[in-house]
Formats: C-alpha cells, sequence, structure tokens
C-alpha cells in the first residue's frame, strides 16, 4: 500500500531500485542533489539536472515536464551519500507560471521499477516559490528512509542550492539548469494540452516537452520554435450529452471538458510510459468532472478512496478570483430534464440553508446585545460617569459588526445564487418555466411526461430579487387546492372577495393548463365542475380550444354525473389493480390521468356529492384521478371538523403573494407567487390551440 | 502512517498562501471486538457515533448528530447513522463534513465528539479511529486511536475555532462518559 504522507513524515524503504514519479499541473524541471551526512553537496558534479541527467544511480529527466521519472539505485550511490534530495523547479523564461502558487500542487511519489507504490506525497501549501525540495532519501542507520520535505524557496533554484552548500556555483548551475532546460524547450514542439483550467488559461504554460498528442512530439524539429501558447480548445464542445436542445444555451467553461483533468497525466516522451502507476487515485478528478462528462467515473461516489492524494485537480471549480461561473444543468441526473430538477432543488436548498446562516447570525447578535445591555443596567457602577454609555455602545457596536459580517456572507451567496438563477432559468424546459418564459412560444405537444411541474415562484424577505421555482414531481401525489378565501398578505387584504375568486380560478385555469400541455396528448383528461357557473370567465381559453374532456358540469345534476363517473372509474381501476387483472378493465375505459376542477365548492354539493368527493380526494392520486379544489375554507364552515382530513390532504396554493409553504430543510415560510400568465399576453391560448391541434391530429 | 496528534496540540489550518482551508471531515471507523467465551464468534454490536456541536460565543447554536444530519445552515453535513461498524474495513464508517467557507459568521467553534452510543466502553471497540481529513486533498490532519481508550464510552475529539480570518483544530482527546453529545457537554465547556 503506499504510504500517504504528510509534510515532515518518513516512511522506509525497502528496496533499492525506486523509480520517483512526478506530476504537476504544468511543465516543471525536477532534479536531485546528492548530499553527504551533513546535508552539503561536494560540488556541482553532485547536482542531476537536466543539463547533467545522469549520476552514478540516478537519473533525472532532460527537459521540464508535467510527469517526470526519475530513477534512482540506492545501492549504486557512492559510499559518501547520506541523502538525495529531490527538488522541483518551475522553468524560468516566458509563458510559464511565475510561482507553485499558481498550479497545481504537484505530487510525487515513490515507486518500485515496477510500479507498486511505497510512499506519495503531495506537495501543498506552495505559493510564491519556485523551487521547492520535494522529498529526501536518507541513510539512517544503513537503511535508507523517504522523508515528505516541501520546502520551497521563493529566490528559486539558486536559493535551494546555496542552501545545501553550493553557495558560491549556485547561480552558475541555476543558470545551467534553466539553459538545459530552454534547450529542451527548442528542441520539442510546444503544445501543452490545453487543460481547460483557469489557471492554465490564463497563464499559458510555456510550451512543454509534454504533450498529448502522443508520439506526435518531433524530436530535433530544426531551429528554435518560439514559445506559443496555444489557443484554448472552445469550452464546452465535448458536453454533448448536456447540451440537449431543451437547454439551448453555450455553456462556457465547463469543468467537465474531458480532457481538463486529464492534463496532469500527459505522458514524458523523454520516458514513455507502460503501467502509469494506477493506484495514485485518479477518482478525484475524474470526480471533478461532474456529470456528464466526456469519461465514465466507476468509483463510488459516496466513499472516497482514503489512500493516495492525488495533485489537485487541474481545473478547480472555483478559481482564485471567485466561484466558477455558474452552468444550467449542474446537477447529477439522467437527463436534462432530471439535472435541472435537481439543480433547482439544490438552489432551493441553498436559499434556505444560506438564509438560516444570517437569521442566526442576526437572532445571536440580537440576543448577545440584550444580554449585554442587561449587564450594563444591572452593574451599579456603570451609573457613574460615562462607562455605562461607553459599554452600551461597545455592546451595539459588536452587534451591528455581526450583523454586518452575517449581511456580507448572505449577499455572497445570494449574488452566486443569482447568477445561477439568471442562466438555469432561461434553459428550462417548458414544464418548469414561468409562462413569461419565451420557451413557450415554440411549445411543442410533448412526447412524454415531464419529471415535474412549476406551479409558481418562491422567494424568502432576505433574497431581495431572486425567485426560485417551485416544482413539484408528476403524476402529482397530491391534490391541490387554489384557496379563493382572502389571504393574510397585504395583496390579499386588499383585494375584495369577487376579485379574489376570479383570480383563484385564473390561477386554477394556468394550472390546468399547464397540467395539459406538459402532459402527451390523451394522457390527461381535465374535467371541470363549476356548479354556479361562476368560473365562467375564466374557464373561457379552456372551453374556446376545446381541450376539456367535457363542457363544464353545471347544477346539482352535473356535479352528480361526473362524480359519479370519476367514482366509477377510480374503482375499477383499483379493483383491476387490486386484483392484478389490468387487461379485465372495459374496453371504454380513458386510461388518462384525470383531474377535476372544483370550482366554488361546496356550493352545488349535498353531502352525499361531498362524501364522494372526499372518496375521490383519498383513493384518487394512486390510480390517477386528481383534484383541484378552487374554494374558500370559510364557505364550507358548516361542514365543521368533517372536511378537514380534505383540506389538509390538498396542496395549498394562492391566488396572490402569501407565505404559508414551508422547505424541509430548515422551516422558513416562503412566499409563493403563482406562476400567472403577464397580463396581455396569448400565451395560454397560443398553446392550448397547439395542443388541440396535434390532439385532433392524434385523433385522440 | 499519519500524525498522531497530542492532547492540546493545535494545527493552524491555514495555508501558506494565505487561502484557508475551506472543507475538513471527521472519518470515524470502527470493528467490534470479538466475544470471549462460549459463543466466541458472535460479535457484539457496537454504534459509535460521530458529532459535532457548533458554539457561538459559548452557547451551542447547533448541532449535527445522527438525528439531525445537516446543521441548518448547511455548513456541517453528517453522512448517516451506522449501526454496527467495520463496513468500511479500515475507511470511515461515520464522517462529519464541514464546509469552513459557509459556516455562520457568529460560529467560533465547533467540537467534535465521539460517543459510544451502546454503552461499550473503547475497550471493546477493535480498530477504532477517528481522523480529520482536508476534504480537499484527502490528506490527513490527525489521527486518534479509540482503542485501549480505558473505560469510557465517549471522547471530546478535537475543536475546531476561527483564529483571524482563518481557522485553527485543536486536537483536544479528553475522555468522557455519555450516550449522546448531550450528556457530554458538561465536560466540553471547559475546553471552549
Amino acid at each position: 500500500m503506499t504510504a500517504e504522507l504528510v509534510r515532515g513524515q518518513n516512511h522506509p524503504l525497502s528496496r533499492a531500485r525506486l523509480e520517483i514519479r512526478v506530476s504537476a499541473g504544468g511543465p516543471v524541471v525536477a532534479g536531485a542533489v546528492l548530499c553527504d551526512e551533513h546535508g552539503r553537496a561536494a560540488g556541482p558534479e553532485q547536482v542531476a539536472h537536466p543539463g547533467a541527467p545522469v549520476l552514478p544511480g540516478l537519473e533525472v529527466s532532460r527537459q521540464a515536464a508535467a510527469d517526470h521519472r526519475l530513477a534512482v539505485d540506492l545501492d549504486v550511490l557512492p559510499e559518501a551519500v547520506h541523502r538525495v534530495d529531490v527538488l522541483l523547479a518551475l522553468p524560468s523564461g516566458a509563458g510559464g507560471p511565475a510561482r507553485f502558487g499558481a498550479v497545481a500542487a504537484p505530487f510525487v511519489a515513490v515507486t518500485g521499477v515496477d510500479g507498486t507504490g511505497i510512499a506519495s506525497y503531495t506537495v501543498t501549501g506552495l505559493d510564491s516559490e519556485t523551487a521547492v525540495v520535494a522529498l529526501e532519501l536518507y541513510r539512517r542507520q544503513g537503511a535508507w528512509k523517504v522523508r515528505a520535505v516541501g520546502q520551497g524557496y521563493a529566490g528559486g533554484l539558486a536559493e535551494l542550492l546555496t542552501d545545501l552548500g553550493l553557495a558560491d556555483r549556485a547561480h552558475r548551475i541555476a543558470g545551467d539548469v534553466h539553459e538545459a532546460v530552454a534547450r529542451g524547450i527548442a528542441r520539442s514542439v510546444p503544445a501543452p494540452h490545453p487543460a481547460g483550467s483557469s489557471d492554465l488559461l490564463r497563464q499559458p504554460a510555456a510550451p512543454a516537452a509534454a504533450s498529448d498528442q502522443g508520439g506526435a512530439t518531433p524530436h530535433g524539429a530544426p531551429g528554435p520554435v518560439p514559445p506559443q501558447p496555444v489557443p484554448p480548445q472552445p469550452p464546452g464542445s465535448p458536453c454533448g450529452p448536456q447540451s440537449t436542445p431543451a437547454s439551448g444555451t453555450p455553456q462556457p467553461g465547463r469543468p467537465a471538458d474531458p480532457t481538463g483533468p486529464a492534463a496532469p497525466r500527459q505522458p514524458d516522451p523523454a520516458a514513455p510510459q507502460p503501467g502509469h502507476p494506477a493506484g495514485t487515485g485518479r477518482s478525484a478528478p475524474a470526480a471533478a468532472a461532474g456529470p456528464g462528462g466526456g469519461r465514465i467515473d466507476y468509483s463510488h461516489p459516496g466513499r472516497r478512496p482514503a489512500a493516495a492524494p492525488t495533485p489537485q485537480p487541474a481545473a478547480p471549480q472555483t478559481g482564485p478570483d471567485g466561484p466558477a461561473r455558474p452552468v444550467a444543468g449542474d446537477a447529477t441526473g439522467w437527463s436534462m430534464d432530471e439535472r435541472l430538477y435537481n439543480q433547482v432543488w439544490g438552489m432551493f436548498e441553498d436559499l434556505a440553508r444560506a438564509t438560516a446562516a444570517y437569521r442566526s447570525a442576526v437572532d445571536f447578535a440580537e440576543s448577545r446585545r440584550e444580554q449585554e445591555l442587561d449587564k450594563v443596567l444591572s452593574d451599579p457602577r456603570s451609573r457613574i460617569g460615562g462607562r455605562g454609555d461607553a459599554a452600551r455602545e461597545a455592546a451595539r457596536a459588536k452587534h451591528d459588526q455581526l450583523v454586518d459580517r452575517a449581511r456580507e456572507a448572505l449577499d455572497r451567496d445570494l449574488a452566486q445564487l443569482t447568477a445561477e438563477a439568471e442562466v438555469v432559468e432561461p434553459a428550462l424546459p417548458p414544464a418548469y418555466a414561468g409562462w413569461d418564459n419565451p420557451v413557450w412560444h415554440g411549445y411543442r405537444v410533448p412526447m412524454e411526461l415531464p419529471m415535474a411541474l412549476r406551479l409558481g415562484d418562491l422567494r424568502l424577505p432576505e433574497s431581495g430579487g431572486l425567485r426560485i421555482p417551485m416544482l413539484v414531481r408528476l403524476p402529482l401525489e397530491r391534490g391541490l387546492w387554489i384557496d379563493s378565501g382572502r389571504a393574510a398578505s397585504p395583496e390579499g387584504m386588499s383585494a375584495d372577495s369577487g376579485t379574489v375568486r376570479r383570480l383563484a380560478m385564473d390561477t386554477a385555469v394556468a394550472h390546468a393548463a399547464r397540467l395539459l400541455a406538459v402532459h402527451p396528448p390523451g394522457e390527461f383528461a381535465v374535467h371541470v365542475v363549476d356548479a354556479a357557473g361562476a368560473g365562467a370567465p375564466s374557464l373561457a381559453p379552456l372551453v374556446r380550444t376545446g381541450v376539456l374532456a367535457g363542457a363544464p358540469a353545471t347544477g346539482a345534476a352535473g356535479v352528480d354525473d361526473v362524480l359519479t363517473r370519476l367514482t366509477e372509474r377510480v374503482d375499477l381501476v383499483q379493483m383491476a389493480v387490486r386484483g392484478g387483472a389490468a387487461d379485465a378493465l372495459p374496453p371504454g375505459l380513458d386510461t388518462a390521468a384525470q383531474l377535476l376542477i372544483v370550482n366554488d365548492f361546496p356550493h352545488g354539493f349535498d353531502d352525499r356529492a361531498v362524501t364522494r368527493l372526499r372518496y375521490l380526494a383519498d383513493e384518487g392520486p394512486a390510480v390517477g384521478v386528481h383534484l383541484m379544489l378552487v374554494a374558500d375554507r370559510e364557505d364550507a364552515a358548516a361542514y365543521g371538523p368533517l372536511l378537514d382530513p380534505l383540506w389538509r390532504s390538498l396542496l395549498r396554493l394562492t391566488p396572490v403573494a402569501d407565505d404559508h409553504l414551508i422547505d424541509p430543510w430548515v422551516g422558513h415560510a416562503w412566499t409563493y407567487e403563482p406562476a400567472l400568465v403577464p397580463p396581455g399576453s396569448q400565451v395560454l391560448e397560443q398553446v392550448l390551440t397547439r395542443l388541440a391541434e396535434t390532439r385532433r391530429s392524434w385523433g385522440r | 502512517m499519519t500524525v498522531n496528534m497530542t492532547k492540546g496540540q493545535a494545527i493552524s489550518l491555514q495555508k501558506n498562501d494565505g487561502g484557508t482551508l475551506t472543507a475538513v471531515r471527521m472519518g470515524l471507523g470502527w470493528q467490534a471486538a470479538p466475544r470471549r467465551g462460549l459463543f466466541g464468534s458472535r460479535t457484539r454490536e457496537i454504534d459509535l457515533d460521530a458529532s459535532a456541536v457548533l458554539f457561538a460565543d459559548k452557547q451551542p447554536v447547533d448541532v449535527v448528530f445522527f438525528r439531525h444530519l445537516v446543521s441548518d445552515d448547511g455548513s456541517v453535513r453528517h453522512t448517516g447513522d451506522n449501526l454496527v461498524g467495520g463496513a468500511g474495513q479500515g475507511g470511515d464508517d461515520e464522517a462529519v463534513l464541514v464546509d469552513l467557507a459557509r459556516v455562520p459568521v457568529h460560529i467560533d467553534q465547533i467540537v467534535f465528539t465521539v460517543n459510544s452510543f451502546t454503552g461499550q466502553t473503547f475497550q471493546e471497540v477493535q480498530n477504532a479511529f477517528c481522523r480529520l481529513v482536508d476534504e480537499t486533498n484527502g490528506q490527513e490532519l490527525a489521527r486518534y486511536t479509540l482503542a485501549g481508550g480505558g473505560q469510557y464510552t465517549a471522547q471530546i475529539m478535537a475543536k475546531v475555532h476561527r483564529a483571524g480570518q482563518g481557522w485553527q483544530m485543536t486536537a483536544l482527546g479528553t475522555p468522557a462518559n455519555g450516550r449522546t453529545f448531550q450528556d457530554l457537554m458538561p465536560a466540553i465547556l471547559p475546553h471552549l
């Protein structure tokens, strides 16, 4: 097993012939210094570097590369050598990163010649350094050990060598090294494969010997080839699966670019690598490739391998300048639909939690201020002179400071979520989009049921302009209740009862139209009970386009008729399902899911009809019969608690903004705004007309 | 193969380049010790629980344990209760993940504890360890071995607390007794 070393830790070396494998985010120079028992190098001939790659028992590569393999034979080393320092340095010259802080942390592994891992170490925590002693192999009581050193030098190779006792010649050796590297660069064609990493794009890596294009590197190309940064690959192009037509948005800089995380794997042409160490745990970069990336990640998502740290992925999710740009569909799922659904719910949860963090910090700040003010008040000394005032002032300042910091954190989170919402909203398919989304203008009748339906928007008082789509799963698990009673919110209070009822029915029609539109033709039927005919103006679009299963039922007889038919259907399907004889259903039975819109409940309902409706509410959802009640609970007060279970079983929605929905994580009260057709817009009628046409052409 | 932290030792989670550690994980793994006697092959199941208590100014504000898997602000997450241990075979059976960048501003200390819910002392568990890992690169920051920990049913492992702009971790390693983190509160308070 490979031992993961941390800085300063050592590990015994059981064999003499070793390889030291280095992988870094970009080209680096690797070298080694042979030191005596005092940790000093006898002279420049004890330094193995690209200019002098072979020493007895030691060989390093001749070029700067992202991957190196150094060969060490401890038995062949001279007796006087007690320590071998393995060093890495950034190649000087144009184009390369100027400090280790700007590249991914180098990863160094000590392996046997067959590739079996012995010890590994990720050189983390580097910043302005340009040279670093990564490892040292040292002799202790006759046995060799390896120690993770990670000592960086901002002054570069010269300073490093000075430290090893080569003070007088350090600069010359360092010059030799860089000259040799420059020659090596000139020999090879520049083509560090663009890693898609923000770091590398911003600071085009020095053209390295390493190239991803396999053996295409022409060695000994005539004349010096000037280093030229390679233009970044058009981002997002390999992300085929994400770019479904539904999304319609380009996906810039997606980290799933399959070439991105693989960049450190570039083979070193000086030492073609058969059998790259498989145990170096590449799963973390692979996982970073995200859903639907070009490569398949077979590792278990829940369990990270404990062994073998990896070099930090070259394409970190967040660049040094702040969070990565959000991308629509940046979540897990099998389809774009599912990814967007999960992303929206992820945003919902993040907003809930970010707000919870803010609220708890503010609450805490307030309670602390109260406590401190109380203490000042009860302390008799504070009544003399200005001490009390000063203490009060201090308590208030502490409060304000904490609240400011909390607000800052919240604003940061909100900004990120808002940016995400800005890319997600335009990418939403019709079922998830608001009526004002242009996607509805290009509406086509779908061939399969979407995962979920947007019923409105959710927001919190703190969330500013940010709205989270409220998505509910389809098929509906519970009925809907559009509350036509006067809501507690200011908008609800100001409106008179008639207006609210009209609004409620409009909302119901908007939801029903949405449900109709997102179901494949013939798989959803809508019945309407409008006993008094009061909902006729709102129902007009549904009636006119002929998408209803029948004309709205009016009067007691109409109510009774619709309920009888639906009850019968529920009974039959239930029997068939329980008896396991689905094919025994009568041939004329409509297999579509049914929605019953009841306006002005309980108007026109007698006791028998109410009982039937409750039966439908209880048993219907399981067999595809759903309720949408447009009602004011006050109107049904005569029934007393009899109807309480009915109200509770329905999802309450309001025709105006109202804060009555609770999130499942923290329990905030969210303000719900129904998804309504913008005033003056014809989109609803257009969609329904298209639906009716498609149905006719399908003969359903 | 790892640093065994000593009691009271503090590690700064600040990196050299000024960036701070962004995510840490407290992992807990164990196996039940085989019982001696007539039915020697029968192992008694042992349920150890990892918890994290969030403090603001020495007042407990939130807790993450097997009945509340995510702190309200979402910054601290528990991977779920493991009732028997041993599943990881050396890996973590339970873990608490802390996203330090998201921890609310008023939380200044997070204390990690381990309890034996089934009441066995740490003498009866095998291969029990508790470790703190830098989630970003998988590096182990500290590790404790719990087995042979004496007649205790709980341990206050470590605390992560704010220091300047970043975070610092202090190993506590105080043994205690209790079924859940609530029983440990009196023992935790002196460490704040």
